[in-house]
């Protein structure tokens, strides 16, 4: 599989490479909704969960999240440590309670559900 | 116990992975098949995790093949835990990094699913795993776990499909265990995933006694054992029978070892055979522990070792019954030159007291084994089952060249000349012992049935058991047949009378001719005697007439003289 960087497991260097997302909010003050998303390379589906739950976190948190990406071709020792089976994973880390969500999010209204994001 | 070496397969291209599981390696003739994957389904507590593991840590203790466990439903502590009971210390093998664990937790709960994944990340923490210790061995314990936490079985499907080719491709020897299930060999057909090889374990019940059961369904491109095969687990991991394989082509010593019996010893012309096998059957009460206890402490004496399987009673039993007839097996304990094992035979199957005599005798290394009853064995297992397995380890004693004496109780009605256990054709010598009801009383009576190699009495004897032990008195044959007991004391008796008064007679024979002979030289005496005065009297009347002569020649001549002298005058 390809090396090449498409995912930044920094979040702040995203910024750069999302063309027209909005930007997540500053380092420097805690977002409430802290999103890591662990994929496989740059797979269609891990692609496509990205995508997706941009989307969903721009229309619904728009500048209280911050997705961390996790390429686990290279950081596979994070895989045992969070306990990934499935890719793509996403994981809510905040609020608490922790959420898990697999599978590339293309059911928007079940994604919802699963990272337990209350529309108003 | 296990042959190391690699056994010969049907290819070059065809490896097999030894897995240093007693008993496995011999019956799939080398293990499985290498860098394979191979599938392990059974019932809930048949041992399927512990297959596993002692796959994982003989391959690094013996064969230097690093290895991982992947758990879905253990965790390592409890893996850690479970294997030390073993004897296996994991944390050590871990901190060599020749091991690595891996927990697998799927929370349910916790998991929406929504639209495309894969298991690319199991996928990627096996792979890290293996690449962690370079490993040659995964167990993945128990896969069919993914199947509750996760709802698409779809995409579940093609991706073990793809893991376990993944496998194959990377050349790891892997063991996937799974749950049995209805109809089907697993809960969920993983057989229709793992082409290679399955082996099935079982759990049964049968009389009460439960016996762990393994058969491999398939094994392809490898000829295997198709029969069950009894196994069990114990502190020392897992043992499938056959422990090895019967072979004939052992060593045989002329040696002899003592009975402990004089005259027994005569009987079979100095003793049994070192290495070989003795049957002792004979119907209850007839002295058949006597015997054995006599064999083993000849052995203990001559600084042999002995180790003593007693299914009937426990060692202070035989040591305080062997004392009264004059035996110190007690002495020989303490010297450790005797070591007895006494268990009931229920307590468990045949297999196990198998295993454990096995186990005993590799620790012990004794030169003789005394199995005291052998019959009671035969109850727990299912018939035609036990006589192999008794077999096989007759041949297993044989090969080490352990004596082997083995106590067969007769039943009541059962025939006399039969050994329960078909074990009559593969003994060297068979002994029998058996009850004689004559005159009101029961005696006993010994002999030989068969005593290969060697020339052999073909007595019955009587078989008394005094406070000295025991002896073969010769038996008399009466024209009712052997006479035992008080029926041959009287017989004794009768002789002995016999013979004083033959004694009797002799003497007063002696002493008639001893008169007689004085009678004679008495008159041989007066005749000498008679002769001596004869002969006197002879000189007398010899010396008589000389004189005689004498006087005559001499008037004669006084005769002439005068006749001269006369003429002379005339002239």
């Amino acid at each position: 599989m390809s090396k090449k960087p498409t995912f930044n497991p920094d979040p702040l260097r995203q910024q750069k490479m999302e063309d027209g997302a909005v930007a997540p909010a500053p380092a420097a003050e805690e977002p409430s909704w802290h999103l890591r998303l662990f994929v496989a390379g740059q797979s269609p589906k891990s692609l496509l969960a990205y995508s997706n739950l941009k989307k969903i976190c721009d229309q619904y948190l728009s500048g209280k999240y911050r997705i961390e990406l996790v390429d686990l071709i290279k950081e596979p020792h994070l895989a045992q440590a969070h306990q990934i089976v499935a890719v793509p994973t996403l994981v809510r880390q905040l609020p608490e309670p922790i959420k898990r969500v697999i599978g590339d999010l293309s059911n928007r209204e079940r994604a919802l559900v699963g990272m337990d994001l209350h529309v108003a | 116990m296990t042959s190391r070496k690699p056994l010969k397969t049907s290819g070059p291209a065809f490896r097999k992975a030894l897995t240093g599981i007693s008993g496995f390696d011999e019956i799939t003739h080398g293990g499985l098949p290498a860098g394979r994957p191979t599938l392990i389904c059974g019932s809930a507590g048949c041992g399927k995790s512990l297959f596993g593991a002692e796959f994982l840590v003989k391959g690094i203790r013996d064969y230097d093949e690093p290895g991982v466990l992947v758990s879905f439903e253990e965790t390592p502590v409890d893996i850690v835990q479970n294997v030390a009971s073993l004897g296996y210390d994991l944390t050590d093998l871990i901190k060599r990094k020749k091991l690595a664990i891996d927990h697998v937790v799927i929370d349910r709960q916790q998991i929406d699913e929504n639209g495309e994944f894969d298991l690319e990340g199991l996928f990627i923490r096996l792979a890290y795993a293996v690449d962690s210790v370079g490993a040659k061995r995964v167990v993945l314990d128990t896969i069919e776990s993914l199947f509750s936490g996760f709802d698409n079985q779809a995409i579940l499907r093609s991706e073990l499909r793809r893991l376990f080719g993944w496998l194959k491709e990377r050349g790891l020897t892997t063991i996937i265990t799974a749950e049995r299930g209805d109809g089907q060999l697993t809960r969920q057909g993983l057989e229709e995933y793992v082409s290679d090889c399955v082996v099935l374990l079982d759990h049964r019940v049968s009389g009460q006694v439960s016996t762990r059961r393994l058969r491999i369904v398939k094994y392809r491109g490898s000829t295997h054992g198709t029969n069950e095969f009894p196994f069990l687990i114990d502190e020392d991991g897992i043992s499938v029978l056959p422990i090895t394989t019967a072979a004939m082509d052992y060593q045989v010593s002329d040696g002899r070892v003592s009975s402990g019996i004089e005259e027994l010893d005569d009987m079979l012309d100095g003793g049994y055979y070192v290495g070989s096998s003795i049957l002792l059957s004979g119907t209850a009460g007839t002295g058949k522990s006597t015997v054995a206890a006599h064999l083993a402490d000849a052995t203990c004496k001559a600084k042999k070792r002995c180790l003593y399987f007693s299914f009937e009673e426990s060692p202070h039993q035989i040591i305080r019954n062997t004392g009264t007839i004059g035996l110190d097996l007690g002495g020989h304990v303490k010297k450790g030159l005797l070591e007895f094992h006494s268990a009931r035979p229920t307590a468990f199957g045949l297999e196990m007291h198998l295993v454990q005599m096995h186990k005993k005798i590799e620790q012990f290394k004794p030169d003789l084994v005394v199995v005291d009853p052998i019959s009671n064995l035969r109850h727990n297992s299912e018939d035609g089952e036990s006589s192999e397995m008794l077999i096989r380890l007759i041949d297993f004693l044989r090969s080490r060249g352990i004596t082997a004496f083995l106590i067969s109780l007769t039943g009541g009605g059962s025939a006399l000349e039969t050994s329960g256990e078909d074990l009559s054709s593969i003994v060297d010598t068979w002994m029998l012992l058996r009850d004689v009801e004559s005159y009101g009383e029961r005696n006993r009576i010994l002999y030989i049935l068969k005593s290969r190699g060697m020339p052999h009495s073909n007595q019955l004897r009587e078989f008394v058991i005094s406070s000295d032990g025991i002896h073969l008195v010769k038996a008399y044959l009466g024209s009712k047949g052997v006479l035992t007991g008080s029926a041959r004391l009287a017989q004794e008796g009768r002789e002995q009378i016999e013979a004083s008064a033959l004694i009797a007679q002799e003497q007063m024979q002696v002493l008639r001719i001893r008169q007689r002979q004085r009678a004679l030289e008495a008159q041989m005496e007066a005749l000498r005697a008679e002769q001596l005065a004869s002969k006197e009297e002879m000189d007398r009347i010899e010396s008589s007439r000389s004189e005689r002569s004498d006087l005559e020649a001499a008037s004669l001549n006084a005769m002439g003289r005068n006749r001269t002298r006369s003429a002379k005058s005339k002239s």
